[in-house]
């Protein structure tokens, strides 16, 4: 039964739960990295991603409707995430576990509101025509592989953003910066960087990036009030594995995670596959307790 | 152009700073001296904006920049290099450098992005090492690029903490010409912490001693010898 196509299948699939928790773990990764923030409330920004991304699809029709709502899903989210970060973020700096709480709370209530507005039952966003296609191989040692094209999508649009996120860093001047007070706060604040603009631009880029999963994820399945809390368990895997505040580490903990999950799942159930997952983590963290790429430096140690 | 009245501080319960009052004059060189542990580290944070001041006024060119925070006070000329030189480690060398220009955003000129070339006729090694991580430079090599990347913000006061701390005698020497030449070339006005007496006295116009807090002692050290102050400093 162990046929060729059917392994190659569940990798393809692997790769697009991963490029799923990569962009819902890179604003995550970002958030903690830089700020010792824990956003509770981050897997609702990847829920509004998805109802936003159905607002828009029910406004705008014809060919410049999923265009729209992807832009729309990572505008809306961005913009919540700003008002997060101004409105109760921000005030508690250096208390960890209170930003736990109060993140807690807001996702509590942004469940609830989504519920409130849509219902419980989730919506559907139609994914254009030219995705329902796939392509099929018939010949050859994959014969019988199928690879949809909302798949292909998603993964091509993860690898996007993170070349984009990745150019930005490296290249512009507030990416220069956003790596200047990464490394030392102070520092930077006394070189004249708004620390404060900078935590407000990465925490609401982070969210924007996981409107556009929850986006993403709105293509291949229904958009529910608790669909954020389904992946902040897996996507805060994927931050503690990779290691904080590295692109490289969450993009590997991410196709690491996802490609598992995907595997375990050819042998045993979804639940049981959970159960090895989490072992397998346990395990790795004994050998790697800074993550996979652990950034390792005098500065940051004592933050 | 700087001027302190009555500022205190402290970490907690504890008092650091008690009621301190200096001044810095456009253009003019102040040493603070005093053992280790008397706060002149946390006065220097204090006038930076790393740490808050409980009482007392910091004043800038005349304005109150007590609840200024860092960035804004670098944005009005205040130009720090720290013990410990805080180099960003995973930088190269020219980023380190490009950061000083965000102290230059809206002053006039601001977006220029190149480094101006008496940066590199001051400190001719970091062209050579430009595209390296500042973390993986030496302890001389950082501090004259922390220097290098003050100056690149154009600051009108700099705060130096300890600059010849734990480097090798040449490059000391190296550094003091740099001083000197930041002093008389560039005209910018110096407030330096500093442990070597013999160099603070030679570029100083003015001193201060510190003592659990406290200023204790000023003066001119054109008009008096080391000597009156070494034993506010020996332990």
């Amino acid at each position: 039964m162990w046929h060729l196509p059917i392994i190659a299948g569940q990798v393809f699939n692997g790769f697009s739960v991963a490029s799923i928790l990569l962009l819902t773990a890179l604003g995550l990764a970002l958030s903690f990295g830089q700020m010792n923030v824990i956003n509770m409330a981050h897997g609702e920004m990847l829920m509004s991603g998805g109802y936003l991304s159905y607002l828009a699809c029910k406004f705008v029709h014809g060919p410049a409707a999923f265009p729209c709502a992807l832009l729309t899903a990572f505008a809306g989210a961005t913009i919540l995430g700003a008002l997060l970060e101004v409105s109760v973020i921000r005030w508690l700096y250096g208390r960890p576990l209170d930003t736990l709480l109060a993140t807690w709370g807001i996702s509590l209530i942004m469940q609830q509101g989504a519920r409130s507005i849509f219902g419980a039952i989730g919506v559907e966003v139609v994914a254009p025509h030219w995705m329902d296609e796939s392509i099929n191989i018939t010949h050859g040692w994959f014969a019988g592989l199928s690879l949809p094209f909302i798949r292909i999508f998603i993964i091509l649009l993860a690898v996007a953003v993170l070349a984009g996120l990745a150019l930005f860093i490296a290249r512009t001047r507030w990416g220069q910066w956003l790596r200047a007070v990464h490394q030392d706060r102070d520092m930077a604040g006394a070189l004249g960087i708004n620390t404060k603009r900078v935590d407000l631009i990465v925490f609401a880029l982070g969210s924007g990036v996981a409107g556009l999963a929850g986006a993403a994820l709105a293509l291949i399945s229904p958009v529910t009030p608790t669909v954020g809390q389904s992946y902040i368990v897996y996507a805060f895997l994927v931050v503690i594995v990779g290691g904080l505040g590295s692109l490289l580490g969450t993009t590997l903990a991410a196709c690491l995670v996802g490609l598992f999950s995907a595997g375990a799942q050819m042998f045993t159930s979804v639940s049981f596959s959970d159960v090895l997952l989490l072992v397998m983590v346990v395990v790795l963290i004994q050998f790697r307790p800074r993550g996979l790429v652990a950034t390792r430096s005098r500065a940051l140690k004592e933050a | 152009m700087l001027a302190l009245e009555g500022v205190c501080a402290g970490y907690g319960q504890s008092r650091v700073l008690e009621a301190v009052g200096i001044s810095v004059a456009e253009g003019e060189a102040v040493t603070l001296l005093g053992r280790n542990g008397v706060g002149k580290t946390t006065l220097l944070r204090t006038i930076v904006g790393l740490h808050p001041a409980e009482q007392g006024i910091v004043k800038l060119n005349n304005e109150d920049i007590t609840d200024f925070p860092a960035y804004k006070r670098a944005r009005k000329g205040i130009g720090y290099v720290p013990q410990g030189r805080g180099i960003f480690p995973h930088l190269t060398v020219e980023e380190n450098l490009r950061t000083g220009f965000a102290s230059l955003t809206g002053r006039a000129g601001g977006e220029r992005e190149t480094i101006p070339t008496y940066i590199y006729e001051l400190f001719p090694l970091l062209n050579r090492v430009a595209a390296r991580k500042g973390g993986v430079l030496s302890g001389g090599e950082q501090q004259q690029l922390a220097l290098a990347r003050a100056l690149v913000a154009q600051p009108k006061l700099l705060i130096l903490d300890e600059p010849t701390e734990g480097i090798q005698p040449s490059i000391v020497q190296q550094i003091e010409e740099v001083l000197r030449e930041i002093r008389t070339r560039l005209k910018i006005a110096i407030l330096l912490v500093e442990q070597y007496l013999d160099f603070a006295w030679s570029i100083a116009d003015r001193f201060y001693v510190m003592r659990s807090g406290r200023i204790i002692d000023e003066g001119n050290p054109r008009e008096r010898e080391p000597g009156s102050v070494i034993h506010w400093l020996n332990v």
